[in-house]
């Protein structure tokens, strides 16, 4: 019986800690194909990931597979993810693409070009009420990136080359 | 790992091919107009291969003027309900004319060819305008496709009244619920103030 109480407390205790990780980030829903998963979000769920002060600098990137300057500017975004250590700097791509195009579009390019940034979609049509909370200087084109660090935030909308984002990146760092 | 280094390696020569590209986009012109601007006029090509100005509409009472393009899936999804206000608007006196912005070269589906299929194709009952030089969106302002700009004809020109998205729902016309474009030009048209002057939207950079 103890032991059964136990297991009790130590589920709950799990399943709280977990629960506590995500608790900034609910996925409302998640789509699997693959071998590959893109959670999803609506603004709400999403909003929280702008605001995280844990010491550690994020670079968000919005992009689509159908915006070719984003595309163009993805493997600039990997490599700062490939070269930074994950405890100082996390790239997160942001992807805008339509829900309907997940599993045709985004999902076989995240595979074919060996993805390692953390992908998400972010669908939430009322773009007009949230865009402004992105930033308030956001027309709603991209490429655009937002590079945050606690209260120090940066957002740029336009394409980087490698070297202008890397700047960018350590002038938060 | 092996990947991961020849793909450091290609970014480097993107990195380095891309350099003198991005310089130049870098430069787009900033701004464009708020509210209460006088808009500019222009004389574009239309799909038909006439040349269309503002001027040219007499009876107008003002425009639906919408950067738009054939590539850019948000443009796409809005056409019917371009289409629309075109049909519903367009006696009442505030036709809607499309430019497209984009420079072909840097989007062949938005090449002047493309264009006419794609309007054949939707049946647009409206001029579809080639900004050939891309001269006159940096004008207006426009950033992204779709991009709408209402303006009202007045003795001291077409003045902009709104700006921005046609309304709140790019995924599903019957789930938006905030008709922006409807009701700036059912307010204009009653004489009144538009409710809801500018609004943002996602859409597809303007490529010159």
């Amino acid at each position: 019986m103890s032991r059964l109480i136990l297991y009790a407390i130590l589920i709950i205790f799990f399943t709280n800690c977990k629960g506590e990780q995500n608790i900034a980030l609910d996925a409302t829903d998640v789509y699997k194909s693959k071998g590959v998963e893109i959670p999803t979000y609506d603004f709400e769920s999403f909003e929280p990931l702008l605001k995280i002060d844990d010491g550690k600098t994020r670079v968000i990137n919005f992009w689509a597979t159908w915006c070719k300057p984003c595309v163009a500017e993805l493997p600039y975004f990997e490599l700062i993810n490939s070269r930074y250590p994950d405890n100082e700097v996390e790239v997160i791509l942001v992807s805008l693409d339509l829900p309907k195009q997940v599993e045709s579009k985004l999902i076989p390019f995240v595979k074919k070009q060996k993805i390692e940034s953390r992908v998400l979609l972010l669908d939430d049509p009322d773009a007009n009420s949230w865009i402004p909370k992105v930033n308030k200087n956001w027309s709603g084109s991209i490429p655009a990136t937002i590079i945050y660090k606690g209260n120090n935030v940066n957002f740029y909308e336009r394409s980087f080359t490698y070297s202008d984002l890397e700047k960018e990146l350590k002038k938060m760092l | 790992m092996k990947t991961l280094k020849i793909l450091v390696g290609v970014a480097f020569v993107i990195a380095i091919s891309a350099f003198a590209i991005d310089k130049v986009s870098d430069s787009k012109a900033k701004g464009g107009y708020v509210i209460g601007d006088i808009a500019t006029d222009f004389e574009l090509k239309n799909i038909d291969n006439t040349l269309v100005s503002l001027k040219n509409y007499e009876n107008a009472k003002g425009f639906i003027v919408i950067f738009t393009c054939n590539h850019c899936p948000y443009s796409v999804a809005y056409e019917d309900r371009i289409v629309a206000l075109d049909k519903m608007y367009k006696d009442k006196g505030y036709p809607v004319i499309a430019i497209n912005p984009n420079n072909p070269k840097a989007y062949p589906d938005d090449s002047f060819d493309n264009m006419k299929i794609r309007a054949k194709e939707k049946g647009f009952t409206f001029p579809y305008l080639f900004d050939d030089g891309q001269n006159i969106y940096p004008q207006y302002g426009a950033t992204k496709t779709p991009h709408v700009y209402i303006l009202e004809k007045t003795t001291k020109g077409n003045i902009v009244r709104y700006i921005g998205a046609i309304d709140n729902n790019y995924k599903d016309p019957t789930a938006a619920n905030e008709k922006y474009v409807e009701n700036a030009v059912n307010a204009l048209l009653k004489g009144e103030k538009v409710p809801v002057e500018i609004t943002k939207a996602i859409g597809c950079s303007i490529k010159a």
